[in-house]
């Protein structure tokens, strides 16, 4: 259960940003969570709400882009989805492929009420 | 409204103590592997066997985290080797400023091996970056041959899998050839070994593993992790 700590980070980045734009309010914080980063979406989204409510950053959204793992083939340059763990070049069958997605746990944007 | 981009790491102070840490590691030529597991699979075990095996001259120390107790840094001073416990008072992962806090009064350039037990988890000591050159994951026997698949982030990180308590193979339904598959699956690349700290099976083949790992290191400069 660290998604707690997670959640306190994406917070503290908010926070820093904040400072950054005084007088401006947050509405919604972007966070990308890869099927590779060992963060759980849900028990993410439910530690934030708890931290947010009743804090300085009350009412900020958390909306959280899932990223599922994405291959390269590194013959024919096709990039793909990986589902169920079937790492093999759909276009050519090469059964090495490189791994260019699913590890994210990345801030994306932040919405923001200009005063 | 608008939109502002924030194109940053959520873990970002995270990794940037880990990246000064592996730049130290680099500099004084320690080879620093983390060790993850869930609870009970035989980490502090294999880390025994391993200082048991060396000799007295060797350059190597110990950081065993776990939530309460020190008993993993007594268990592991018994060899004579510098042996720190971390803990984490509740939290389920070992974090790089951890690592850097314990680190502290140990003179780096007296070493050239840190093996990090981190504390029992397969989910959250994934995610968080300690400057390690490797991860190592232990699995046991006497768990599911389905966990790699389960716990996908882990094994998926890990260079090395050692399938540990293999002395059980006999009495428990574990199907190595499928955990092998299971675990190729997530990561092709990992290298696997099988070990029993029980009997002693396979450990000769850990510590050829171990030799060989530094060897490279020290020829390339500690590399960074994958």
């Amino acid at each position: 259960m660290h998604e707690l700590g997670i959640a306190n980070s994406v917070l503290e980045a908010v926070r820093a940003e904040a400072r950054l734009h005084p007088g401006a309010r947050f509405t919604k914080v972007g966070v990308r969570v890869g099927e590779l980063s060992g963060v759980e979406p849900d028990s993410l989204s439910f530690c934030f709400e708890a931290l947010v409510a009743g804090s300085d950053l009350a009412p900020l959204e958390l909306a959280i882009e899932r990223c599922p793992r994405r291959h390269r083939c590194p013959a024919c340059d096709v990039s793909f989805v990986v589902v169920d763990y079937e790492l093999a070049c759909p276009q050519c069958g090469k059964a090495q492929t490189d791994c260019i997605g699913g590890e994210e746990l990345e801030l994306s944007f932040l919405e923001v009420e200009q005063p | 409204m608008s939109r502002v981009p924030l194109e940053r790491k959520v873990l970002s102070e995270n990794e940037h103590i880990a990246a000064g840490l592996r730049e130290r590691f680099a500099r004084h030529g320690v080879l620093c592997l983390n060790f993850i597991s869930a609870p009970g699979a035989g980490k502090t075990a294999l880390l025994e066997r391993t200082l048991e095996g060396f000799p007295a001259g060797r350059r190597v120390a110990v950081l065993a985290g776990d939530i309460q107790t020190d008993n993993d840094a007594r268990r592991l001073a018994r060899f004579g080797f510098p042996a720190r416990q971390i803990t984490t008072a509740g939290a389920c992962h070992l974090d790089a400023r951890m690592i850097e806090r314990a680190l502290e009064g140990w003179d780096l350039e007296a070493l050239d091996l840190l093996f990090i037990e981190n504390v029992g988890n397969l989910v959250c000591p994934s995610s968080y970056d300690l400057g390690e050159a490797a991860k190592i994951v232990l699995l046991s026997v006497a768990e599911g041959e389905d966990k790699p698949l389960k716990y996908p982030s882990i094994f998926f990180k890990s260079e090395l899998l050692i399938v540990n308590k293999i002395d059980l193979l006999p009495y428990v339904p574990f199907d190595l050839a499928r955990a092998r598959e299971n675990a190729l699956r997530v990561q092709p690349a990992l290298e696997i070994l099988e070990v029993s700290c029980t009997t002693g099976q396979g450990l000769d083949a850990w510590q050829r593993w171990l030799d060989r790992r530094q060897a490279r290191a020290a020829a390339l400069g500690i590399p960074l992790p994958l």
